[in-house]
């Protein structure tokens, strides 16, 4: 399989670990119910990136599982975290998001659905940790906007709608700072219940 | 004779006829299935994550942008209310039932050529398939092309009606071949050069050409020096159009789309008359012309390519280009380097590609895509050694060349 996956290299490096490259995410250890979905929608063009939805199209549903199962599979170390040049002020904001949520309450903790160490839930909900700031930032702009969607109900947009710009920007600095934890495996299907409905991760 | 059957006969006749004209019908929808995946019809009439042949699909063209029609058999927004002879005059004369003209993106100088019997087969599929009431969306064409009038002018010019006829003097399979290559296959639609008018003269069918708002280069298929198969294996042939790969080359870009939702799905038999005739259309044609000597700047350029080749390329495609097939295509000898254009090789360092997935090739391997590890002035370097070394042909490109390329649309 890892011969198949060569045309992901340059971007996603050899086991899926990222590269030097900001906006190419880490594919490795995800879970493969999140891999797959993406590699569907890049497939379909619902998730817009043309030389991923150039690659994708003629690609049969059972490869792209393989694919996905494959980078699901690796687990190369998580990348060291980086010192944020960003003012404590602002990752102090983007800690209380992520770990509580706003105090209005309109704005649900990324913790709720992303888990409590922040490595997803199987099979659908993406760990948030060993991605830079600039693609968290990039993806969260994406689903406010709606250029980034999901099957519905589509919580990410949801919860995204109701982030501001400076909202994104302390979110995405304070996850990458974020040293790995002891398990980054995403937790098993059910460990927590989820706040509300998502479509990427059917009941 | 005035014999009369006793009732009992009779109602077993009736019962057998019945169900021998039920299983006829269920043979002449599975035909037409296959027809329809001969034809491609998938490929347009149905939009990404849209209802089978629900339309819908956006076709960038140079005059603007069309949106495929709904052809499931709706009543009032697909073709439910069609009878067999309106589906075969649409096919044949380029007209909607009432007259109207209809934008040659629709490949009916192809479709012209497809006899009634399988027009009536591929009716009676898409009337089998489910109803989907989906409003065809209007065009978006730039004026003047938005006046369909402008179309008489092109079908003067461009479109012959007519079905096929055999050529007495060439075989059955031939014949076969042609037919399904010249009619339901519509593969001049692509390997024939379209002039500003969007047209192709009938002199020109299949001498390749740069495909519109694509920028991929569907070559040639009677010049050897191009896709012309004529020094092909049938093998060789039949493989690169059944699983997409070859031991001569593999199918990227748009063919692979061809591949992938048509002719993986014909049956051997019609695979190897296409064959036949393909090879059969690529003519004697006059030797390379020997490329240019390299100026001292050319041959600085193929020594920075054979460096990149070697620590980037080589250990895919071999340090002589032998490639390591079908699955890593061989590059010496390779018509698809050498041809006159380079946009292929240029496109495929730059943004890759796989294969199409096939029954034959569930899994392709794929080639990874160079733009952000190589520099333009690589790009070109590499190219151009490719397309001059290990006795290839072909003449070295520019690095304007191939900046130009990145901003090819892809998809």
């Amino acid at each position: 399989m890892a011969a198949r996956v060569e045309a992901c290299t340059p971007c996603h490096g050899d086991k899926g670990q990222g590269t030097s490259d900001v906006y190419f995410p880490r594919l490795a250890g995800k879970p493969a119910g999140y891999l797959y979905n993406q590699l569907l929608a890049f497939r379909s063009g619902r998730r817009k990136y043309p030389p991923m939805n150039y690659l994708l199209e003629f690609l049969t549903d059972p490869y792209l599982q393989a694919m996905a199962d494959y980078f699901a599979n690796e687990h190369p170390p998580l990348p060291q975290p980086t010192l944020s040049d960003v003012n404590p002020e602002i990752l102090a904001h983007g800690e209380a998001l992520v770990t509580h949520g706003d105090a209005s309450g309109s704005i649900p903790a990324c913790i709720s659905c992303h888990g409590p160490a922040l490595t997803g839930m199987e099979p659908g909900i993406p760990g948030l940790l060993g991605l830079r700031a600039n693609y968290v930032s990039a993806q969260l702009g994406a689903w406010r906007y709606g250029t980034r969607t999901a099957k519905s109900p589509d919580c990410m947009q949801n919860v995204a709608g109701r982030l501001t710009e400076a909202d994104v920007t302390a979110i995405a600095a304070w996850l990458a700072t974020r040293p790995a934890p002891v398990n980054p495996s995403p937790v098993p299907k059910g460990a927590y219940a989820l706040p509300f409905g998502c479509g990427s991760q059917p009941d | 004779m005035g014999v009369k059957l006793p009732t009992a006969v009779m109602a077993l006749l009736t019962l057998a006829t019945s169900a021998g004209a039920q299983e006829r019908r269920d043979d002449i929808v599975a035909r037409g299935e296959y027809l329809a995946r001969a034809g491609d019809c998938i490929a347009c009439h149905t939009a990404p994550e849209g209802r089978i042949f629900a339309g819908g699909r956006a076709m960038p063209t140079p005059f603007g942008t069309l949106y495929t029609s709904n052809i499931t058999p709706d009543p009032d927004t697909g073709i439910g209310k069609w009878t067999a002879d309106d589906f075969y005059k649409t096919m044949h004369s380029g007209r909607f039932p009432d007259g109207g003209l209809i934008y040659p993106a629709m490949p009916f100088a192809s479709y012209t050529k497809v006899t009634r019997a399988d027009s009536d087969a591929i009716f009676a599929y898409l009337k089998s398939i489910p109803a989907v009431n989906q409003k065809d969306r209007p065009h978006e064409l730039r004026f003047p092309y938005d006046n369909r009038q402008l179309i008489l002018g092109w079908r003067t010019l461009y479109f012959r009606e007519g079905e096929y006829k055999p050529d007495p003097t060439k075989s059955a399979e031939w014949n076969r071949g042609a037919y399904l290559v010249e009619g339901l296959g519509h593969c001049g639609m692509c390997h024939s050069p379209i002039n500003a008018l969007g047209g192709t003269s009938q002199s020109d069918a299949f001498k390749g050409g740069l495909i519109p708002m694509q920028n991929w280069y569907a070559p040639s298929l009677t010049s050897n020096r191009e896709a012309g198969l004529g020094e092909w294996s049938l093998k060789d042939i039949t493989d690169l159009l059944q699983i997409g790969i070859s031991m001569r080359g593999v199918v990227y870009g748009p063919m692979a789309e061809v591949v992938h939702n048509s002719l993986q799905y014909l049956n051997d038999e019609d695979s190897k008359a296409m064959a036949v005739y393909l090879k059969g259309i690529a003519g004697p044609q006059p030797p390379a012309p020997s490329s240019a000597l390299p100026s001292s700047e050319s041959s600085l350029l193929v020594s920075l390519g054979k460096t990149v080749y070697d620590a980037r390329c080589a250990s895919c495609h071999g340090a002589q280009g032998e490639g390591k097939p079908p699955h890593w295509p061989p590059l010496a000898n390779n018509q698809s380097i050498e041809m006159e254009s380079a946009v292929n090789p240029i496109r495929m360092v730059l943004n890759g590609g796989y294969p199409p997935g096939t029954a034959g090739n569930p899994k392709p391997y794929g080639m990874p895509p160079f733009a952000g590890l190589l520099s333009d002035n690589e790009v070109a370097a590499v190219v151009s050694y490719i397309r001059t070394a290990w006795g290839n042909r072909g003449a070295p490109v520019s690095a304007r060349e191939a900046n130009e390329l990145r901003a090819a649309p892809l998809n």
